[in-house]
């Protein structure tokens, strides 16, 4: 489709529901997936939530769209970066969120750890080596 | 410089959709290229022909009109979220048996790769959004 390879860097900052925005963010995720780009998903603030276990959206009649992020390996996306501080500003731990995986071909289809816990400075460089930052 | 524009919040709700028309004319007015606008959310609301604000407020879905067809802008609404949205044109409205289409004539719906495409192809991609 196109030769330019970029850096695409997609920030999620807000709860799973109360708006779109993480869902609409994970749309653009999943066909920019198409596209042959270094991919990294990056989950701050209340975004933090989006990966937690166990969401039941039985109680506000909208979609449990969480399963998803189950997925995101298939479809080529394997670096997921969680920031340490909005976990603790929100109680959580790495234990509190799914356990996202993805599968190397180069190395016997191990089964590889997507998600990297990150400080926010190491966050704030991620977002300097972006080429392109999508901020949901 | 080439820019690709990305906006997320519905007309008059929002200051970002005037931000983002400021920032394009600003942009064109300077010389730079504007290789696509994108409409995402509620930001799709940007599209439709069907406004009428009062008299004396701007008309922001006419003023991207006519930025537009001065400087063939290519306005780009998602069609995810169109539908979800009510946001139809012709097209749509057949494909889901729809009564009626409110889309303005300068706008045109299209897919997210829309988006992805202008932002590889874009020197900056710029979000205007909450």
């Amino acid at each position: 489709m196109s030769e330019i390879v970029k850096q695409f860097l997609y920030l999620n900052r807000r709860a799973p529901y109360g708006t779109i925005y993480a869902w609409e963010s994970l749309e653009v995720v999943l066909i920019g997936a198409a596209f042959d780009q270094v991919v990294s998903l990056a989950f701050l603030d209340d975004g933090v939530f989006q990966l937690t276990k166990q969401q039941d959206t039985t109680g506000i009649g909208m979609k449990n769209f969480s399963p998803t992020y189950a997925a995101l390996g298939d479809y080529d996306v394997k670096k997921i970066f969680v920031e340490r501080e909005s976990l603790e500003e929100r109680g959580l731990t790495i234990d509190d969120l799914q356990h996202l995986t993805w599968e190397d071909e180069d190395d016997d289809w191990a089964e590889k750890d997507s998600i990297t816990v990150v400080s926010r400075a190491e966050m704030a460089a991620l977002m300097d080596d972006a080429d392109v930052i999508f901020s949901f | 410089m080439k820019f690709a524009i990305q906006i997320n919040e519905g007309p008059y709700q929002h200051q970002s959709a005037d931000s983002a028309y400021f920032f394009t004319k600003a942009a064109l007015a300077q010389g730079h290229e504007i290789f696509r606008v994108f409409f995402y959310h509620d930001g799709v609301n940007n599209a439709t022909r069907l406004t009428t604000p009062p008299q004396d407020d701007r008309h922001i879905v006419n003023r991207w009109a006519e930025l537009a067809e001065q400087y063939n802008l290519d306005l780009v609404v998602c069609v995810a979220a169109a539908q979800r949205r009510g946001m139809v044109d012709e097209g749509e409205a057949k494909r889901n048996g729809k009564d009626a289409t409110n889309i303005h004539p300068r706008f045109r719906i299209s897919g997210l790769g829309q988006l992805v495409e202008a932002a590889i192809q874009a020197d900056r991609l710029i979000v205007f959004g909450d």
